[in-house]
């Protein structure tokens, strides 16, 4: 039987769309409709971690899922200072388990903002953010700015459902009536929609940004004849543009968090869009990557105080990310264990951190294989959520939706993962015998 | 359970400081009860404290944490057998937000504004807030909707939206801020006043305030509109405040309460053309208190030292971070609001906030009945709640105000009236501003008195009122106030001299307010459209769902209440 579901929230990037149409055949997608290729990727599926698995010697040995449960939290009572690493691609319920289990075995929690709009939210940290949700812009932007970032090949429909092509209330002739701007290093499809591309040399975007920044404060003397490979022609362009815009908006992407200066980069382009407010209406926005990365720094706001990398090995919350966040940490083998959830910092990480990570315990509780699954020593298999398990996501705007089940699924969510994990931490505290390598 | 010999203060009850036992069962109070007894022998003992404006959950309250990690640091304090990690001074995490009104003996909190579409942020973090009682008001200030009904004068389509927001943001009430310069800040600007038109929607502040207010009562909310003025935080704002309370004077309650609450009245009580020659206003507004019965305000009393504002008024915020150099996060919400937040420091000898601290206390002391006015730091706007125990000290003792007065800004002697004020307040007064009036203003029937058939809610001080005198004492009240001897929530002891001891979870109330289905209908045909058109979500993924609110407190009203009484 053929059951279709409406409105469906994709799982995929940061765009959340959701307005998809799924059918479901015998608790499988079958197919779907309105989404971008990426998302009906994820949506449709593919080969599944089929049980839990423990290491021995070289090889992953099917368990059942109470000795993973168990065996991981062996792993966690016996590390000395434990990371429990990932979390952008599930749902918040079982991002508020993981920062319970930090706190339970005295462990530093980080997601993958680390490696990714960390420098964003640092950025935030120093100057706040002037922003809106994507509808606001939709409604509302007759000027849309990309800055290292590749909406055309990252976040597919982010351009036809908020921001660039799409009509709204004030924007009634879409495309035709907004200006399109994009900063970036190279050409990319992304580019070709533009009504101005500037191309800007590697790593001077801290440098464009001031430039900019000097032209809005009409101090056009002090900005020399080119600027990162851009003349102040064009610079000065792109400022009148800016002022003469009635609503414009500046996404930003890794382009810009990672390239020399990242989250001074940020503090920067958010001093921009801030200054810009003197004069016409401007708002910012990270365009966030992974489904709920947002999510996870919202959680752990709320819960800790602090958006990410948060140590609990004193008891309490300690936030230092130039120290506790998960790149640091590895890179000093400041941690002896990692869980790995809904992430993989094996292909993420750099080499020289992903070989410390190699010569930990590793624990992951993830749908999928990947190359992180190589190197762990206990592999939890958990259901897809947003298909297979209900939960709430964060879009890159902050707006919480509900995602929702439409398959069932023989694997636990990551909730309940994490949950039996605590379980097993509560039960097994001072009784585990460690067999300290190091010691 | 059975608390022995307090000297009660129940003021909703005419308990003005009575040595009586009070009795518990099933987390309520009764006539009798057997089991533990508490010994209070001489105690003061209260209802539990009803915050009913403050900032505790939601998106800009997290935003406030995210942009402030040093203000996070500066609440630590470790995990307990019963606690969570606890952050945060003018933003504590959800946690710390639990325990620390539990320590001070307060028992409920209200949430004073949620933009609808993302009350599910909100509810996330209501839900995590341990231990209180609490609910939320919606915001509809703004609203594209809100503005076309007024503009249409169709009040009873404009019911049938609020009872359909208040549904999908499982608000508790109409809150409205800065009506219309929402929408205005969507392209940069403002209104002025309550008479300059919205751009684009052809209605002004004045209009869409008195349209809410009418709808209000016609769904007989237990609340009446919650009102956070034009023009906030201006010098002058004095006359915007009285123009504002005017223009509702003539609306006739659908209960036994106030027509308007005012949030917040101290960044309201503002005279001067500017900062150069700003002054208080408040005798002005107190007097109008005085001698008018519809409207009820709360103080947003200053706290020098550290503040995060954050308001639902985003044109406040520009300017207030382009006047102080701070940082700025401002967040525009599509269909329905602004917002903003800026952490900033109110110094005593800063001229503004020195002026600004007086004008709080002088509109607590000069209006006459306390019924009229809640005791609110609008937190953390104006400071943060843990605070509350200073500014009741201070309602209580010309004493205490002098010597802060020797300490803050010059001017205070000259722009306000606070320095001659004689007036201290007694128990009744503050049970009354921190439990009873804020109860009565909600319209929360089962809270904040200690009457047979109330929540048992109760706080208690370590503190004789027989042996204690305030004026003199205010240290002492001070310290008493801010780690109560014991909190009792629901029947169950939370909190002993300062430490928690138990996290229950508390409610959250709501409000489902029924309409005709004609209205709804008419409704829908519009939303339907505003969906298709504007909105960047279905409306199917809009609403609030139950995974969200797990210990709903429902208050039904509106059409099936009018049938039940007829």
């Amino acid at each position: 039987m053929i059951t279709s579901f409406e409105d469906v929230i994709c799982s995929f990037c940061g765009c959340l769309c959701d307005d998809l149409a799924v059918e479901v055949e015998d608790d499988k997608v079958t197919k779907v409709r309105h989404s971008c290729r990426l998302g009906a990727n994820k949506l449709m599926g593919h080969e599944r971690i089929k049980a839990p698995m423990v290491r021995a010697g070289e090889d992953l040995k099917e368990v059942s899922y109470q000795e993973a449960y168990d065996r991981a939290a062996e792993i966690l009572l016996c590390a000395k200072h434990p990371l429990l690493y990932g979390w952008a691609s599930t749902v918040c319920e079982a991002q508020k388990k993981g920062i319970l289990l930090a706190e339970e075995v005295g462990g530093i929690i980080d997601s993958t903002a680390t490696v990714c709009h960390g420098p964003s939210i640092m950025g935030i940290e120093e100057k706040g953010m002037a922003g809106a949700t994507l509808g606001q812009i939709k409604n509302r932007a007759d000027l849309v700015i990309f800055w290292g970032c590749n909406p055309a090949e990252a976040h597919p429909r982010h351009t036809l459902r908020y921001s660039s092509n799409v009509c709204g209330r004030f924007t009634a002739d879409g495309r035709g009536c907004k200006n399109v701007v994009v900063v970036d290093v190279r050409e990319t499809k992304s580019s070709k929609n533009a009504n101005k591309f500037v191309l800007i040399k590697p790593g001077t975007d801290y440098e464009v940004i001031t430039a900019l920044r000097l032209l809005v404060a009409s101090k056009d003397d002090m900005v020399p004849d080119e600027v990162g490979g851009v003349s102040k022609k064009d610079l000065a362009e792109v400022v009148q543009v800016m002022k003469a815009s009635k609503f414009g908006v500046l996404f930003f992407g890794l382009g810009l968090t990672h390239s020399r200066g990242r989250s001074k980069n940020i503090d920067n382009a958010l001093s921009l869009v801030a200054e810009l407010n003197a004069h016409t209406k401007f708002v910012v926005m990270p365009m966030r990557g992974h489904y709920n990365v947002g999510g996870m720094g919202q959680v752990a706001a709320w819960e800790t105080g602090f958006p990410m990398s948060i140590d609990f090995a004193r008891g309490q919350a300690y936030f230092n990310p130039g120290e506790t966040a998960a790149c640091e940490v590895l890179g000093h083998k400041e941690v002896d264990a990692t869980l790995v959830v809904a992430a993989d910092p094996a292909s993420n990480f750099p080499r020289s951190i992903v070989d410390n990570l190699a010569n930990m315990p590793v624990i992951q509780v993830d749908p999928y294989q990947n190359p992180t699954t190589l190197l762990a020593d206990v592999v939890i298999p958990s259901a897809i959520a947003g298909i297979e398990a209900e939960g709430t996501a964060y879009r890159m705007d902050g707006l919480a939706l509900r995602m929702k089940k439409l398959v069932n699924s023989p694997f636990p969510s990551d909730e309940e993962v994490i949950g039996h994990i605590i379980e097993s931490v509560r039960r097994l505290k001072g009784t585990v015998s460690c067999n300290d390598k190091e010691a | 359970m059975i608390i022995r010999g307090g000297i009660v203060y129940d003021p909703a009850n005419g308990i003005f400081g009575e040595e009586m036992d009070l009795c518990i069962d099933n987390g309520r109070i009764v006539e009798d009860a057997k089991g533990e007894v508490i010994d209070a022998s001489g105690l003061l003992v209260m209802p539990g404290g009803v915050d009913a404006h403050s900032h505790i959950a939601g998106p800009k309250v997290n935003t406030g944490r995210i942009m402030s990690p040093g203000d996070s640091r500066m609440g630590t304090e470790p995990k307990t057998a019963v606690c969570r990690p606890s952050t945060g001074y003018t933003v504590p995490n959800c946690y710390a937000m639990g325990y620390r009104y539990a320590r001070m003996g307060y028992t409920t909190a209200f949430e004073a504004a949620t933009p609808i579409i993302e009350s599910r942020h909100t509810h996330e973090e209501l839900e995590e807030i341990p231990i209180i009682d609490k609910g939320a008001l919606t915001l509809f200030g703004s609203n594209w909707e809100v503005m076309e009904c007024v503009r249409d004068k169709d009040i009873s389509k404009l019911a049938a939206y609020i009872s359909w927001g208040l549904r999908a943001s499982r608000g508790y009430g109409v809150k409205i801020v800065n009506p219309g310069g929402g929408e205005a800040w969507g392209f940069g600007s403002n209104v002025k006043g309550l008479y300059d038109p919205v751009p684009n929607f052809d209605v002004t502040p004045a209009e869409i305030i008195r349209a809410l207010a009418q709808a209000n009562e016609m769904l007989q909310l237990p609340h009446s509109i919650h009102l956070h003025f034009n023009n906030v935080g201006k010098p002058g704002n004095y006359t915007t405040a009285i123009e504002t309370l005017e223009l509702l004077k003539d609306i006739k309650p659908s209960r036994m309460r106030q027509i308007v609450h005012v949030a917040h009245m101290q960044f309201s009580a503002y005279g001067g053309t500017s900062w150069r020659d700003f002054d208080s206003q408040a005798p002005v507004i107190a007097d109008y208190y005085n001698t008018h019965n519809h409207a009820t305000m709360d103080l947003g009393q200053i706290i020098f030292g550290n503040a995060t504002t954050m308001t639902a008024d985003a044109p406040l915020e520009y300017g207030n971070a382009r006047l102080l150099h701070a940082k700025w996060s401002n967040h525009d919400i599509e269909l329905e609001e602004s917002s903003g937040v800026v952490p900033l420091i109110y110094g005593r000898k800063m001229p503004i906030n020195a002026i600004q601290w007086a004008i709080g206390l002088e509109l607590a002391l000069l209006t006459k009945d306390p019924w009229k006015v809640l005791m609110t730091t609008d937190h953390p706007n104006g400071g943060p709640f843990v605070n509350y125990p200073e500014v009741i000290a201070l309602l209580m003792s010309k004493a205490k105000r002098a010597e802060e007065i020797a300490t803050v800004h010059e001017l205070v002697t000259k722009r306000t009236t606070l320095p001659g004020i004689e007036r201290e307040m007694d128990w009744n007064d503050i049970t009354i501003m921190t439990r009873a009036a804020p109860a009565r203003v909600l319209g929360l029937e089962d809270k904040g008195h200690l009457g047979p058939g109330a929540d048992a809610d109760i706080s208690i001080y370590n503190l004789k009122p027989e042996e204690v005198d305030p004026s003199k004492d205010y240290k002492l009240v001070k310290n008493a106030l801010s780690l109560a001897k014991y909190t009792i929530k629901s029947g169950q002891v939370v909190s002993i001299d300062g430490e928690i001891t138990a996290t229950p979870e508390g409610k959250t109330y709501w409000v489902d307010a029924a309409v005709p289905k004609a209205d709804m209908d008419r409704l829908m045909i519009d939303l339907k459209a505003k969906f298709e058109r504007y909105y960047s979500i279905k409306m199917s993924n809009y609403m609030v769902q139950d995974a969200y609110v797990t210990r709903p407190m429902v208050i039904k009203t509106g059409e099936q209440v009018s049938e039940a009484v007829q």
